[in-house]
C-alpha cells in the first residue's frame, strides 16, 4: 500500500481567507528615509510628552475621588429625628450575601430600652470586610435602607481581626478620607 | 605636506598630575548622580509621570539613598562563581571608564595661580587609541563578570555584550578616522583647537551619526541594550551581582554614557569652543563644555525613552552591513577631500 493508493488529503484554507496586503520592500534609500526620520518623529513624539507634564496622581496627599454611587465600605444609619437605628435585625442582609461576611444577633425591643423602631434590633451586628466582596446586595435586600454602602476603600490593617467591623464601628460616623466626584467631573 | 610630531602635553609637574588625578575622579563621583537623577526625572517626564520625588527635594536625594543602600548591602556571591574574578571584574570596569574619563578636555591650557594647568586629566599624543583601549579593556569587566558569575544568564549577556561591543567598535573607530585626517592630529585638544570656526559635527556629519550610533552600543544602552534583556536574560552579565559590585557596575555604565558625551562633544561639537567668535575668559570653558555634554546625555536618555530594543541579529546587521560601510565611505571621503583641499 505504498504511496500510490494513499488518500493524501491537503489542507485548503477554504474560500474565506483574505491575502494580507503587505506595501513593498523599502529599497536602500527609502529604507535610509525610514531609519532616520521615521527616528526623529518617534523623538518628536516622546519630547511632546515632557510639555504635556506628568498625569501621576500622588496617591495618598491626592485621590482619585469616587463616583456617588461608588460601593467602599458599610455604613449603619440612624433615624435623623429620633436617632433610633433603622436596623431591625432582621438577617435579610446576612440572607443576600454571597461571601457570608454579615453576622446578625436579633433581641426584642423593650420600653425601657428601645434601641430601633421596630419591634426587634440587632443586638449584634458584624461585617467580616476581609471576606466582603462589596457586592451591594446586602444594600439592595434591606427594607428600611439601614445599611448602605459608603465611600471608603481604604481599609487596610495589620490584623484580621481588626477587619471585622462591629455595630458601633459601623454606626459611627465615618471619616471621610475618600474625595466625592462633583457632578460633571 | 609635513609631518610634524604630536605635542605632547606632559609638561606639568607630578604634583599638578596627582592632583588632576584626584579631581577626576571627584568631577566623575559627583556627575554620575547627576545623569542617575536626571534619567530617572526625565524618563518619567517623557512617559507623563513624575520620576523620583520623595527623597529631599525633588526627589533630588535619590541616588544617595540609592547608593547608601547598595552600599550597605551584603556581599554575597553564587557558590558556582569564580571568587577572585567575580570581585575584579566590576572593578576593571569603573577603572576604565574613570582612565577614559580623564582624557576629556575641559577646557584649554589656563593659568592657575601662576602655574600653567591643562584643564584635563592627560593629553595624550594618542588621544582616541588610549580611548578604543580603555573601551577594550572594559569589555573584559563585562565579559569576566559574566563568565565568573557561574550563571547561565550571566554568560549568555556578557557573550552578547561582547560580541555587540566587538563589532561596534570597528564602525566607531573608523567615524574618528575622518576627524583625524581633517584635523590632522590625534591629540584631543590638538582636535579641539582645529575646530575653530568650524565644528566637525558639519563637515563630518556622518561620521558624527555613525559614531553616535557606535556609541549607544558600547556603552550598552537602548536601542542596543541586549546584553540586559530582560525577558531572556533577567539582567545580563550583572544578573548575580548585588550591593557594591553592582554600584560599582551601574556607576561604570553611567561614567561610560558621560565618557562618550565627553568625546563626542570634544570631537564633533568643538570642545570648549563657542560659536560665532565668542571668545569667553578661561573658567568659561568647563562650563561651555558641561553643557554640551549635557546635550549629547539628555540625548542619550531622549532615546532611551523613544526607540525599543533590536533583536540581536538586526544588531548585528545594522553594525556590519550599515554603519562600517558607512563609517569606511566617511573615512575614505574625508581623506580624498584633504588630500584635494590641501
Amino acid at each position: 500500500m505504498a504511496g500510490a493508493g494513499l488518500d493524501v488529503k491537503v489542507w485548503s484554507p477554504g474560500e474565506d481567507v483574505i491575502e494580507v496586503q503587505r506595501a513593498p520592500e523599502p529599497g536602500a534609500a527609502r529604507g535610509a528615509f525610514r531609519a532616520f526620520f521615521e527616528t526623529l518623529r518617534g523623538l518628536m513624539t516622546t519630547f511632546g510628552r515632557i510639555p504635556e507634564g506628568p498625569v501621576t496622581i500622588q496617591y495618598p496627599e491626592e485621590k482619585v475621588p469616587v463616583y456617588p454611587r461608588f460601593r467602599g465600605r458599610h455604613k449603619l444609619h440612624r433615624f435623623e429625628d429620633t436617632g433610633l437605628e433603622k436596623c431591625v435585625g432582621c438577617s435579610l442582609c446576612a440572607a443576600a450575601c454571597p461571601a457570608d461576611c454579615i453576622r446578625v444577633v436579633a433581641a426584642e425591643n423593650t420600653p425601657e430600652n428601645k434601641v430601633s423602631a421596630g419591634e426587634r434590633y440587632a443586638a449584634v451586628y458584624e461585617i467580616n470586610l476581609s471576606r466582603c466582596i462589596f457586592c451591594g446586595y446586602c444594600e439592595l435586600a434591606c427594607p428600611f435602607d439601614a445599611i448602605t454602602m459608603g465611600h471608603d476603600y481604604e481599609l487596610s490593617d495589620y490584623d484580621r481581626s481588626d477587619l471585622i467591623f462591629t455595630k458601633e464601628m459601623l454606626l459611627a460616623e465615618p471619616i471621610e478620607r475618600t474625595p466625592l466626584r462633583r457632578e460633571g467631573e | 605636506m609635513t609631518f610634524t610630531p604630536a605635542l605632547v602635553g606632559y609638561y606639568e609637574p607630578w604634583w599638578i598630575q596627582i592632583i588632576k588625578a584626584i579631581v577626576i575622579f571627584a568631577v566623575a563621583l559627583s556627575l554620575v548622580p547627576m545623569v542617575l537623577i536626571a534619567e530617572r526625572k526625565l524618563l518619567g517626564r517623557f512617559q507623563g509621570r513624575y520620576g523620583p520625588n520623595r527623597v529631599g527635594p525633588f526627589g533630588m536625594m535619590q541616588p544617595l539613598a540609592d547608593i547608601i543602600k547598595l552600599l550597605t548591602k551584603e556581599q554575597f556571591r553564587p557558590r558556582t562563581s569564580v571568587g577572585f574574578l567575580f570581585a575584579l571584574a566590576p572593578t576593571i570596569s569603573i577603572l576604565t571608564a574613570v582612565a577614559a574619563f580623564a582624557l576629556i578636555p575641559f577646557g584649554d591650557v589656563q593659568n592657575i595661580f601662576g602655574t600653567p594647568v591643562g584643564l584635563y586629566g592627560i593629553d595624550v599624543s594618542i588621544g582616541p587609541l588610549y580611548l578604543f583601549s580603555m573601551s577594550a579593556i572594559a569589555f573584559y569587566g563585562i565579559m569576566l563578570g559574566g563568565w565568573s558569575s557561574g550563571s547561565k544568564y550571566s554568560f549568555l549577556g556578557a557573550m552578547r555584550g561582547a560580541a555587540q561591543l566587538i563589532s561596534y567598535e570597528v564602525s566607531q573607530a573608523l567615524a574618528l578616522v575622518g576627524v583625524i585626517i581633517t584635523a590632522q592630529t590625534l591629540s584631543l585638544t590638538g582636535i579641539v583647537r582645529a575646530q575653530d570656526g568650524m565644528w566637525y559635527i558639519i563637515p563630518q556629519f556622518f561620521g558624527f551619526l555613525v559614531f553616535l550610533v557606535a556609541s549607544f552600543a558600547e556603552t550598552n544602552r537602548t536601542p542596543f541594550d541586549v546584553t540586559e534583556a530582560d525577558a531572556e536574560l533577567v539582567a545580563g552579565y550583572n544578573t548575580e551581582f548585588g550591593g557594591g559590585r553592582f554600584a560599582s557596575y551601574y556607576f561604570a555604565e553611567y561614567l561610560n554614557v558621560l565618557v562618550v558625551s565627553g568625546i563626542v562633544t570634544t570631537v564633533f561639537l568643538g570642545g570648549w569652543l563657542l560659536p560665532f567668535g565668542i571668545n569667553p575668559p578661561g573658567w568659561v570653558d568647563p562650563i561651555v563644555v558641561l553643557a554640551k555634554m549635557a546635550l549629547i546625555t539628555f540625548l542619550f536618555i531622549w532615546i532611551r525613552a523613544t526607540l525599543p530594543r533590536l533583536r540581536y541579529d538586526q544588531i548585528m546587521s545594522l553594525g556590519w552591513k550599515v554603519l562600517l560601510p558607512l563609517a569606511t565611505l566617511n573615512a575614505m571621503v574625508s581623506a580624498v577631500l584633504v588630500v584635494v583641499t590641501h
